[in-house]
């Protein structure tokens, strides 16, 4: 009978010893499960450091707020290893590598630019990890690519949230005006290539430089083209140079902006020539505007507000777009039920109506970045604030 | 579209004299160290950032704009004191690198002091466009135009009837020369700093209201400065404001008459087509030597 309750007590013994384990913080060498590494390059410093510096503080407060909620697959903690490329492609190609090889993560989160992300991408494919863009570009993700992702909109679909809009106001005489920027440029280009689908003839293609002071000789132009609306593909200061000159030379037609200029410095610029300007724009930039309904709410204004609570500046949508890849990222690892690099790129392409800041995604086979147009809202300037166009 | 011409000239000349501000403030100094200053356009940011500044702590405009006009200045001569004094008697090429790493230190204090926002000041008369003909102008426009006009008569009249003025002149033709009749060069050197820098933070004010300013404006500025200065030849004010006022105009009429893509191209092609043929720029004078 002794001999028998012998190991009864040592397994208690060994139990209870274990369960006060659990409670110490380990020690170096104990066996606490693996971190889920969560790669990232971003442009943090450098021309495009509006873009990387608010993604980068996004990732970074959110692995900081999952840990302290006790992480992700029952207990890992999640691990960022991120460097800055400077908006250099050269520099990400190398931190891509860096991050597959050496730190063996099992996801990357990143590539703040177009020109970063199709730098890295040869290397996410050939490795097979799977991998979250955060730029814009439709080459990204247009062939699609078996391990690659993207989360932010695409300068397309802009154009063709513009042209949707036209079409119900019976616009389709347009005239194009367009900066010299990438930006500019490539949405410019899907403009023109989308125009035909939606009806829309384009009949003026005038274009400025980044820095150009005046504007009225191409609007004067665009005044005599017969136009019943004008475009303005355009980022940075020119479009507000524009919407000044647009009243100057006494333009009354409706006015199309991208949203490339959709924050609030737009609408100081360019002071009350901005009255009546429509443009498309994310949800997250009018989160106070929205209908208690919209199922994006709740999530823009909790990211909004743990945003601004912690780094006292305004939200922006690039950050948006680094949220939306960590919780994309963290729902395909539960939906696969670990961190298999195959099993996880099975579950992000299958992800169907996740509820993020860019809008309602549903990935597919076919199409790796899963937004349709309902991720852009059509805004209209009005008495100097947003308005939504209902 | 016949009738167009008028508002593609109208808005030339508002590029134009914009372009003319900047164009002089590098006359100033190439006439007194024959050193061309790269930092003129940051000159021309200093002034208008600060206007800015002053205006958002509630000052009224004109107070802040002759405040800002100081401010820049100040800084101007600081920065001769400390970067480009000590360096009076090395090459003139030596001064040039000079000025490009003073226009980079002040890009970088003003991006830590500003950030990279594009800000606005309101325009001095109100922002209602004007008719003339069948074109438009912006009454900041001929707030610009006039601010050109008046500082040319003012700069033609400092050189001609003022002995810092003439000194100036007389250190530009031959500086040797000039200290031996007893002119101290350093003091020429010095003010010429501080009035280019005030002429350039007047255009970067006259124009905040049209073109906007941020930590960055005084790139294109200084670049379109220094080709309209070359235009109409280097050192010359009536030079640098027909050089100002030309290349502003060839933009407008390119942009409108051929192709919007193309007017950068087009006024810079004319640029070296006038340098080639008139190497000294439209009204460029040719240097004599004379004591």
């Amino acid at each position: 009978m002794v001999q028998r309750r012998i190991p009864a007590i040592a397994s208690r013994i060994a139990g209870a010893a274990l369960s006060l384990f659990a409670l110490l913080p380990p020690p170096a060498h104990a066996q606490a499960p693996e971190p889920v590494r969560i790669g990232a390059f971003l442009s943090v410093t450098g021309p495009a450091a509006f873009l990387g510096d608010p993604e980068l503080k996004t990732l970074e407060m959110y692995v900081e707020r999952i840990n302290a909620e006790g992480g992700v697959l029952g207990g890992r903690k999640l691990q960022l290893v991120s460097y800055d490329d400077a908006g250099d492609a050269e520099k990400a190609r190398t931190f891509a590598k860096r991050l597959i090889e050496q730190d063996k993560v099992d996801l990357i989160v990143g590539g703040s630019t177009t020109g970063t992300t199709m730098a890295a991408l040869p290397l996410a494919e050939q490795a097979g990890t799977p991998f979250i863009s955060l730029a814009g570009a439709v080459p990204i993700v247009e062939p699609v690519k078996k391990w690659v992702f993207k989360t932010p909109h695409t300068d397309r679909m802009a154009c063709e949230k513009i042209f949707v809009d036209a079409q119900a106001r019976k616009l389709t005489r347009i005239a194009l005006i367009s900066g010299s920027g990438g930006f500019d440029k490539s949405m410019r280009g899907e403009c023109l290539k989308t125009a035909a689908k939606y009806g829309v003839e384009f009949v003026a293609d005038e274009t400025y430089g980044a820095n150009d002071t005046d504007m009225t000789a191409q609007l004067t132009k665009i005044k005599g083209s017969g136009a019943q609306a004008v475009l303005n593909a355009g980022f940075g200061q020119g479009p507000a140079i524009v919407t000044r000159n647009y009243r100057q030379v006494g333009l009354t037609l409706p006015l199309y902006q991208s949203h490339g200029v959709a924050s609030r410095e737009y609408i100081k610029l360019s002071g009350p020539a901005a009255e009546g300007v429509r443009l498309p724009a994310a949800a997250l930039l009018v989160s106070d505007l929205l209908p208690a309904g919209d199922a994006q709410k709740p999530v823009v204004a909790n990211y909004r507000k743990a945003f601004e609570d912690k780094y006292k500046t305004d939200v922006s949508t690039f950050g948006g777009h680094a949220y939306d890849g960590l919780m994309l990222a963290l729902n395909a690892m539960k939906a696969a039920g670990g961190t298999d690099k195959a099993k996880v790129r099975d579950a992000l392409e299958a992800t169907r109506g996740y509820v993020g800041t860019g809008g309602v995604v549903n990935m597919s086979a076919s199409d790796h970045m899963g937004l349709d147009l309902s991720a852009f809202r059509m805004l209209e300037v009005k008495e100097g604030n947003w308005s939504l166009v209902k | 579209m016949g009738s167009s011409w008028l508002q593609f000239v109208a808005g030339g000349l508002t590029s134009g004299a914009i372009y003319a501000l900047v164009a002089l403030g590098f006359a100033i100094v190439f006439n007194a160290s024959g050193a061309i200053n790269f930092a003129q356009g940051e000159f021309v940011m200093v002034g208008s950032m600060s206007a800015v500044t002053l205006l958002g702590l509630g000052l009224p405009l004109p107070v802040a704009v002759v405040l800002a006009i100081a401010a820049a200045a100040v800084v101007a001569l600081i920065i001769e004191r400390i970067a480009i004094a000590p360096a009076r008697h090395a090459e003139t090429v030596t001064l040039i690198i000079i000025t490009i790493g003073v226009s980079l230190f002040l890009r970088g204090l003003a991006q830590l002091l500003w950030g990279t926002g594009v800000f606005r000041l309101p325009g001095f008369s109100g922002d209602e466009p004007i008719a003339v003909g069948n074109a438009t102008i912006l009454p900041q426009s001929l707030w610009v135009l006039g601010g050109a006009a008046v500082s040319v008569v003012l700069l033609a009249t400092f050189y001609r009837r003022t002995l810092l003025g003439k000194a100036m002149l007389a250190t530009s033709y031959n500086r040797l020369a000039a200290q031996l009749v007893g002119i101290d060069t350093r003091v020429v050197l010095f003010a010429s700093f501080g009035l280019a820098a005030a002429l350039g933070a007047i255009g970067g004010v006259l124009i905040a209201p049209i073109a906007f300013t941020s930590y960055d404006a005084g790139i294109m500025l200084g670049l379109k400065g220094f080709a309209a200065a070359m235009l109409g030849g280097l050192g010359s004010f009536a030079g640098a404001v027909a050089g100002g006022l030309l290349l502003g105009l060839l933009e407008g009429l390119g942009a409108g008459f051929v192709s919007s893509a193309y007017k950068d191209a087009i006024a810079f092609v004319v640029i070296l087509a006038v340098l080639f043929f008139l190497p000294g720029g439209l009204l460029g004078t040719r240097h004599r030597d004379r004591v």
